[in-house]
């Protein structure tokens, strides 16, 4: 239990610190964001109806653009390989890092949702559901993109092959977490019915997350 | 002769030659015998000559979900049993079945052009169908980013069985994504019982294109064998000259 508390703390400092590149993330979204209205044109009507399809779409990528970062630097530095070889099981590692890479770039994701709420000229309501569903929905992201990142990181290369595997996975993750986003502002469905999906989908991401990637970098690293 | 005697690539070679012409035969009759009976088939009293798309749209669509079927068990086989031509079928496989897709694809789209009045539907079928051929794509890219032919093979198998996995999640959240989002106008082709006119030419075809899956699939992992050995070859012929 100590050694999982340690690898999480571990990574967290990690992304933190100077060189690791985990705020980038949030820098991206905002980024991302403030580009939409010179795309759409800065029709207020217009951007609050788009609004959580367009937080939902800016956290996609924001977290897509992070995963990189979960294997590669430990990768080359060495310490995956003890990683690998520890005695801790390496689907319970893959887990921890994936929280700790949840907790370092994807909740300040959802912290950035109320300001970028209120540019996008969300109410409150609206927000905290795209924050909600944010909440709920992007460790589902990070732990279906660990699979890619993980092939990735066997194969030795990353960034666009990551995406193009991933991306086709997190569509079930984008149309859970907008539809309920968009049933608490406007309806006509209930809250709960999309909500609980996106919490399942989470809960199946929690199990097939760490054992895809445990196996993946048992079988791909050498 | 079981699956472990079929391991060895020599023995494997010889009976798929002496197997595929019989099965390129047998697919070439049956196509045939398919593409008459649906040449002959009534016009739809709705659909008029359009109808006869179906003959074809149908096996690929058929055949783009059972490929990845087949690619799962490849899969398994490479992590389980480490048989060393499961890999050799799950690269070959990959395709064929991304072809099957694009042919489901295309075939959709002209036949939705008389049917909705359009070439793309947002139509739930279609868009899962599309999200396949994309992981079909990816997984393509995936097997031509690595040169070592082994270790790509891990890397595909694994993201094949992720795939296996999440393709009925998709299918299920687009199904759902597509009632929230579209009128309930959306045509929907099948829903009646197919009349017995059109069932038997649609089987005959869905067999024939089933064992042209087969030979293509063989022929491809023949192909496949004989390209590892030339490559082996040429890296021991590269060894020999810097030595």
């Amino acid at each position: 239990m100590t050694a999982l508390a340690a690898l999480i703390r571990r990574d967290i400092r990690i992304a933190l610190r100077v060189g690791g590149g985990a705020l980038i993330g949030v820098l991206f979204f905002l980024t991302v964001t403030v580009l939409m209205p010179f795309a759409l044109g800065p029709d207020l009507a217009l951007l609050t109806r788009l609004g959580p399809s367009i937080l939902w779409l800016g956290a996609l990528l924001a977290s897509l653009l992070t995963l990189d970062r979960l294997f590669t630097s430990d990768h080359e530095d060495g310490s995956l390989d003890l990683i690998v070889m520890g005695r801790m099981p390496l689907e319970l590692a893959c887990a921890a890092k994936a929280l700790a890479h949840w907790l370092a770039a994807g909740l300040p994701l959802i912290l950035a949702t109320p300001v970028l709420g209120l540019m996008l000229n969300l109410d409150a309501t609206a927000t905290s559901a795209v924050a909600l569903t944010l909440l709920v929905g992007t460790p589902a992201l990070t732990f279906i993109g660990m699979i890619g990142a993980a092939l990735a990181v066997t194969l030795h290369r990353g960034g666009l092959l990551l995406a193009v595997l991933v991306l086709p996975l997190s569509i079930p993750v984008l149309i859970f977490g907008v539809a309920a986003s968009q049933a608490a502002i406007s309806g006509p469905l209930p809250f709960g019915t999309p909500f609980s999906i996106l919490c399942a989908i989470s809960l199946v991401s929690f199990v097939i997350g760490p054992f895809a990637a445990a196996a993946s970098l048992r079988h791909g690293l050498d | 002769m079981t699956l472990i005697d079929l391991a060895n690539p020599t023995k494997f070679l010889s009976l798929t030659g002496r197997i595929l012409p019989w099965l390129a035969g047998a697919t070439a009759i049956l196509l045939m015998i398919g593409f008459y009976q649906a040449a002959m088939a009534p016009d739809d009293y709705q659909q008029g000559a359009t109808v006869k798309i179906m003959f074809i749209h149908v096996p690929n669509a058929w055949l783009s979900m059972f490929v990845w079927g087949v690619m799962s068990l490849a899969a398994l086989g490479t992590l389980v049993w480490r048989h060393p031509l499961a890999d050799v079928a799950a690269k070959a496989a990959a395709p064929i079945g991304a072809a099957f897709t694009f042919l489901a694809l295309v075939t959709g789209s002209l036949w939705g052009r008389p049917m909705w009045g359009t070439y793309w539907q947002w139509d739930a079928r279609l868009t899962s169908v599309l999200i396949l051929f994309l992981m079909y794509l990816g997984l393509i890219a995936l097997w031509r980013a690595v040169d070592d032919p082994s270790r790509a093979a891990r890397a595909a198998a694994i993201l094949t069985l992720v795939g296996a996995l999440n393709l009925p999640i998709i299918k299920f959240s687009v199904d759902w994504w597509n009632t929230l989002h579209q009128p309930a106008s959306v045509l929907r082709m099948g829903g009646s019982t197919l009349d017995r006119a059109f069932l038997i030419p649609l089987l005959v075809m869905a067999v024939g294109f089933s064992l042209l899956f087969v030979t293509l699939h063989l022929a491809a992992m023949r192909n496949e064998i004989l390209r590892r050995r030339v490559r082996s070859l040429q890296i021991m012929q590269a060894s020999q000259q810097a030595a």
